[in-house]
């Protein structure tokens, strides 16, 4: 294989990086940067006052609450059911990795009846969550499990159990084994899994809007005061709350970007 | 050990977002984005061998905070396009833009008009979608000969946009042609025994309803609570505290009336606020409910108007619907006729099939309130308004 200098790509390399350039700016640059436009459009003060409306200020604490709240959940519990399919053998195992991809397949709404079903006032368990914000978070639950299960997975089956061998014969005990051998390994994909769930999380709309009722100040989340906005003809409302989501999203998406280059880097 | 290194787990991979997942974790867009990059790099220690390329993760970030934006962004804009077609011929192809609740009645109107002499070979195209969105929809450049919207402001905004003629509803029906009322849903044997509006604001009931913010529709459900209240007294004070107390009774604000009655059927409070129409069709369709019609309450109007550049069957088929011919297709969905005289029976669904419109001891109208700039302005502003200061 032949290694062009650094900073220079070869024609098919360039072809590729490309046609992914161009993709992404029609697929995914473009429409933000309408989204981010037309929140300017009456201008920076008008974009303040109305993403420190007190309406709006209420559903994007909770959106973003809810989301961090549900993505630090995910990290753990997406971990450790990767865990459990990749290293432990058990009947109907490939049924649970079916049903992993389960939130992914079901359109968002029909999620939210199946949770309204089961957790609302007809709860067979007698669990009612509608209207609160429990349930809110209970939607994203749902619909973010995969991400990091499905991240962390490949890394864990390409992880060499010789090493965790070979450390446990120079007797190393199983805490340090995971922390020292295990975690620095898959941090990165927990931490690149947790970025995708935490960006669902925050646009999430179809599952959550049955359960939650959508209380004004209680449980009303961003998704849906945009659509409010949008029906109400104030369309650079609407972008306005959307652009700062999406500010929240970037940032954090880097943040833990950061610490997904230090995890790789220092262990 | 029980542990065997097979290449792949068997789940299926045919969802979009689990490859995604897996492409980001699994380096392989990272490689296609620089292929001069080994995918694994010589290292002293194993670890590394496992670093991600951190090339791919600023497509990461971009498609993440896409998911964040898009969604919420497209989601109003859909419409369902369904063809409702009728006998092929030579005749005028009308594209018919309607409100969600009006598409069985217009297929019906649709089949009849084409069988009708002015009808003959006109063809039809419809969409049916929220009000407000259809509405935007329209302005924004949607194909539209007929458009059938649940409220004349939806109207107002395409005559704005100066693609409906200002003087559309210049006729006797103010260019009206289907009615309702709003109505209290209730569950199978109603065992709260809800008979009318002061029963709603007792403590513990819940009532559900569509949210005025996201449906426009819903303001109907609002302003039937309020002048109920208001009396023939016109009593604001009266009508004002009535509205807080259903206000802080309403345990579920739904983005639309289809998932304000998702949320009742799946048990979500005990009266569900409604248009005689929708409970007459959800009735029809097998959905367990029962409903009320108060001795006092509102008037739904339900406009339709021809644009600037229909072809002349549009005005043809707009007649026909205001006909009687049209109507009794109307009524048969459950509508009121906007003709007092003409009688409908065996509407399926209706409490009483053979008399399906029990007359309203008293029924206000957004004229009785003073026109839909008044009502919007005192009601439903979104910072000054009744309704919206009651939420807080």
């Amino acid at each position: 294989m032949r290694h062009p200098a650094q900073g220079r790509l070869t024609p098919t390399a360039g072809l590729g990086l490309g046609v992914s350039l161009l993709w992404l700016s029609l697929a995914v640059g473009l429409p933000v940067a309408a989204v981010v436009v037309t929140s300017f459009g009456n201008g920076p003060a008008s974009f303040v006052a109305e993403v420190t409306s007190p309406e709006a200020l209420a559903t994007i604490r909770l959106t973003v609450g809810a989301a961090v709240l549900t993505t630090a959940v995910n990290a753990v519990a997406g971990t450790l059911i990767a865990w459990v399919l990749v290293r432990d053998e058990f009947r109907g195992k490939r049924l649970v990795e079916v049903i992993i991809d389960i939130p992914f397949a079901l359109p968002t709404i029909v999620a939210g009846l199946v949770l309204i079903s089961l957790y609302g006032p007809a709860s067979p368990f007698g669990i009612d969550l509608v209207g609160t914000r429990r349930g809110v978070f209970l939607a994203l639950l749902f619909v973010t499990l995969p991400f990091v299960v499905r991240s962390v997975q490949p890394v864990l089956m390409d992880l060499d159990r010789d090493v965790e061998e070979a450390a446990a014969s120079l007797g190393a005990e199983g805490p340090a084994i995971f922390r020292r051998i295990i975690l620095p390994t898959i941090a990165p994909a927990v931490l690149a899994g947790s970025a995708l769930a935490f960006a669902r999380a925050l646009g999430e709309y179809g599952s959550v809007i049955l359960i939650s009722a959508n209380l004004v100040g209680r449980t009303e989340v961003s998704s849906s005061y945009i659509l409010k906005r949008i029906e109400e003809g104030e369309a650079a409302a609407a972008a306005s709350v959307a652009t700062l989501l999406l500010a929240v999203a970037v940032g954090v998406l880097l943040v833990l970007d950061l610490l997904q280059r230090r995890a790789a880097r220092h262990g | 050990m029980s542990f065997s290194r097979s290449p792949m787990p068997s789940s299926p991979r045919f969802f979009v977002m689990s490859r995604f997942s897996r492409r980001f974790s699994s380096r392989r867009l990272g490689a296609f984005l620089s292929p001069s990059r080994p995918r694994f790099r010589s290292c002293p220690r194993f670890r590394s061998c496992l670093r991600p390329c951190p090339r791919h993760r600023g497509v990461a970030v971009l498609v993440a905070s896409a998911l964040v934006s898009a969604p919420a962004l497209t989601a109003c804009g859909d419409t369902s396009a369904g063809a409702s077609g009728t006998s092929a011929g030579s005749g005028a192809h009308l594209n018919l833009v309607g409100f969600a609740v009006i598409k069985s009645a217009y297929d019906d109107l649709g089949k009849a008009f084409a069988r009708t002499a002015p009808g003959k070979g006109v063809t039809f195209k419809g969409s049916f979608g929220a009000s407000g969105a259809q509405s935007r929809a329209v302005v924004a450049g949607q194909k539209a000969d007929v458009v059938a919207l649940s409220m004349t402001p939806d109207v107002d905004t395409i005559v704005k946009a100066g693609l409906i003629d200002p003087a559309w509803n210049a006729g006797p029906s103010q260019g009206i042609v289907s009615r309702s009322v709003v109505v209290i849903a209730v569950r199978k044997g109603n065992p709260k025994g809800i008979t009318g509006w002061p029963d709603l604001v007792e403590p513990g009931v819940g009532i559900v309803t569509a949210d005025p913010g996201t449906s426009g529709a819903a303001k109907w459900n609002l302003l039937a609570a309020y002048s109920q209240a208001l009396g023939p007294a016109k009593d604001k004070a009266a009508a004002t505290a009535y509205l807080s107390r259903f206000v802080k009774n309403v345990v579920s604000w739904n983005d639309s009336g289809r998932t304000a009655t998702d949320a009742f059927v799946k048990g979500t409070g005990d009266a569900l606020i409604s248009y005689e129409n929708e409970a007459i069709a959800a009735r029809a369709a097998g959905v367990e409910i029962d409903y009320v019609v108060p001795d006092a309450t509102f008037l739904i109007e339900n406009p339709a108007a021809v644009t600037r550049t229909a072809p002349p069957a549009a005005r043809e088929f707009l007649a026909f619907v205001a006909g009687p011919d049209g109507q009794r297709l109307l009524g048969a969905r459950g509508f009121r006729s906007i003709d007092n005289a003409l009688t409908v029976t065996g509407v399926r669904g209706a409490n009483d099939p053979a008399a399906p419109f029990p007359a309203v001891r008293s029924l206000t109208t957004v004229a009785d309130l003073g026109g839909w700039a008044t009502v919007n302005a005192a009601l439903f502003d979104k910072d000054t308004g009744l309704v919206t200061r009651l939420r807080r």
